[in-house]
């Protein structure tokens, strides 16, 4: 913990609580995230994780609570309406003379959070090419006439160019022309994470990179992780159920369970915390 | 880069179409203008500019939209506006004292107005209804192209649409012909301006297909959650898409004005948009040629092949059965049924001409090795 107090705050949730309905999936959860950690987020499965990103990323706007990246506040909610009544969570009271803020998950992304499925969500009628070069559409300078038109061929030239380099960097220059879709499993994995890194990220979410991998792939992702991290310079929080590669990349991880967080902490000092042990490891792992 | 596809097949095509009109134009030339065959190839034009810019929402977008029709009728109308001569006026006009509009535009920029005019109201019906999905924004759509369809005919509009009577003597498709003095024609161009006004816009929706606009449509279509979170604005990208199909629709709805030389808008019912989505079935969704392509070959069915099945045919004494007006329609049913039963993607799927080429050139170089 103490390796990350002078560095930069990329990402910093205050007191989030996601309601939905009289169901409170993520109760008061804060944590924080440094600039070029790798933070992880475990937690028995329904424990609120994805929901937990969505939050981040927009797709949910959270019912209670603060988010800021880069210092910014990006998400500002408190609850209203029907649920200052239902409301099931704690501080809600803390932010109810602050206005809401809200972006769509293009914004968010625009502002430099790029995110990966859990269920791998490629473009399927798209080649593995065309899927990252649509990540770059997002820093276009052109407009619509100017690109019907053919008036950006530079810029176009420069995404094709940026493109083709990310495929090389993530390993699958030689499938670029090959159907996202037709790609074996671990690949379309990898073709998302670069898919995101188009956008240019500060900040990447991984929501279950490893899902489905073997140990080998998950190793040979592990590496791959933090090799982009410094590459890009980037800051990675993930949600991810393989301990080992939990334990070997991640600066820090945050416990989840029933939507409270339980634990913080190193990797070792998780592995030995009790609470976690209970809720979790001890009877996941066995 | 690393996408280096042979050049090969888009030149072959660029060829062939270079053809098509090298041949129209002879044709038309050569050929006795009333020949069946213009008729089908000017509604064709016509039918396949609407077409493509129902895929580009349809196939490329993937909102589903059922109101090409209440956007043609109002490029049809904008056209008729502006463009009848002020001298024909008082008679088009007869219940309305000539109307309110007593001036013309030149027809370039009246078929440019049409376009914007229903780009706009598509901007208006956009608002509310692109937050639809699926299925309630095509009966959306298609209440829409009711109600445009309705306003229309509303008497208290008359100066301006004439109501519910044809609007007529604008300038047609036959216009384009060149004539000498004595009002013979030189050159007859009847059929070929609407090919190259129709051809024109379809070249821009494939290059705004193919564009990064494009591409981000596309992403649209095959997954909305994954292209907002790629940072793409659905909202303002829907907008686009459904403003651009629009504005072609309009276009395609004056040329449609001009090959049927009068405007009413009891002519523009949901049947029409009916027609076109089965043209955009039929020739594949997401396939700008297979559009092109297939309507084409509707219209030629429904206007030439197929109308001897609506009369009396004698095989020496033999009179063939079933034979009368309206079986045209039964058979043209059963071979659309055929047509989306065997060809579940249409007849091209989504694949382009050039990639059907070069397909076969790929099978050809492997048969080499």
């Amino acid at each position: 913990m103490s390796k990350a107090t002078n560095r930069e705050q990329v990402l910093r949730l205050e007191n989030i609580t996601m309601q939905f309905g009289g169901v409170v999936a993520i109760n008061n959860l804060s944590m924080e995230i440094n600039q070029g950690e790798i933070v992880a987020l475990i937690g028995p499965n329904g424990a609120g994780k994805t929901t937990a990103f969505n939050c981040v990323t927009g797709v949910y706007e959270p019912t209670n609570g603060i988010v800021y990246f880069h210092g910014e506040p990006i998400v500002v909610n408190h609850p209203q309406g029907k649920m200052i009544k239902q409301y099931g969570g704690i501080n809600g009271e803390l932010y109810a003379n602050r206005k809401p803020v809200a972006h769509t998950p293009d914004r968010i992304t625009h502002m430099g959070i790029a995110r990966t499925f859990q269920n791998i969500r490629l473009f399927k009628s798209q080649t593995a090419f065309e899927n990252v070069l649509i990540g770059t559409h997002l820093r276009k300078t052109s407009n619509m006439f100017t690109a019907t038109f053919r008036l950006n061929a530079k810029e176009e030239k420069a995404n094709r160019k940026k493109t083709a380099e990310l495929l090389e960097i993530v390993g699958l220059a030689d499938v670029a022309n090959e159907l996202a879709t037709s790609l074996p499993y671990g690949k379309q994995r990898r073709l998302e994470i670069a898919r995101a890194l188009a956008t240019d990220p500060t900040l990447l979410l991984l929501d279950e990179p490893a899902a489905g991998m073997n140990p080998q792939e998950t190793d040979e992702l592990g590496e791959f992780i933090v090799d982009i991290k410094n590459r890009f310079n980037l800051t990675v929080f993930m949600i991810e159920h393989h301990m080992n590669l939990v334990m070997d990349i991640s600066d820090r991880i945050y416990v989840l369970d029933f939507g409270k967080q339980i634990a913080e902490g190193t990797p070792e000092e998780i592995q030995k915390n009790p609470v976690v042990i209970a809720a979790y490891l001890g009877v996941d792992e066995e | 880069m690393n996408q280096k596809k042979s050049k090969v097949p888009m030149i072959v095509t660029l060829f062939l179409i270079a053809a098509i009109y090298i041949a129209v134009f002879i044709a038309e030339q050569t050929l006795p203008s009333t020949s069946m065959l213009f008729t089908v190839l000017k509604k064709g034009a016509v039918y396949a500019l609407v077409a493509v810019s129902m895929n580009l929402l349809n196939g490329f977008t993937g909102i589903f939209s059922l109101g090409q029709a209440g956007f043609m009728l109002v490029g049809a109308y904008v056209y008729g506006i502006f463009t009848i001569p002020v001298a024909q006026r008082a008679a088009v006009y007869q219940y309305f004292d000539g109307g309110i509009v007593q001036f013309t535009v030149p027809l370039v920029v009246a078929m440019i107005l049409s376009g914007l005019a229903a780009a706009f109201f598509a901007f208006l019906i956009g608002l509310p209804v692109l937050r639809l999905k699926s299925d309630y924004l095509a009966i959306a759509t298609l209440g829409f192209a009711e109600i445009i369809r309705a306003i229309f005919q509303w008497n208290g509009l008359g100066p301006v649409t004439n109501g519910s009577n044809m609007l007529r003597g604008f300038p047609n498709f036959n216009d384009f012909n060149i004539t000498d003095g004595n009002g013979n024609v030189t050159v007859y161009l009847s059929t070929l301006i609407p090919f190259i006004i129709a051809g024109v816009c379809i070249l821009l929706i494939v290059l705004l297909i193919n564009s990064s606009y494009g591409r981000a449509l596309k992403a649209i279509r095959d997954d909305e959650v994954a292209a907002e979170a790629m940072g793409i604005n659905l909202a303002h990208h829907k907008r686009l898409a459904f403003c651009i199909s629009s504005f072609f629709a309009g276009v395609g709805g004056a040329m449609l004005a001009m090959y049927q030389t009068t405007v009413q808008a009891k002519s523009f019912t949901s049947a029409m948009t009916y027609e076109i989505l089965l043209i955009v079935v039929i020739g594949g969704i997401g396939s700008v040629t297979g559009s092109v392509f297939s309507s084409f070959l509707f219209v030629a069915c429904s206007e030439w092949w197929l109308r001897f099945l609506d009369e009396k045919q004698l095989i020496g004494d033999f009179e063939v059965p079933l034979l009368r007006t309206g079986f045209r329609m039964v058979v043209f049913s059963v071979i659309i049924m055929i047509v989306v039963l065997f060809f579940r993607r249409g007849i091209m799927g989504d694949k382009e001409l050039p990639d059907l080429l070069s397909r076969r050139a790929a099978k050809k170089g492997r048969a080499v090795k």
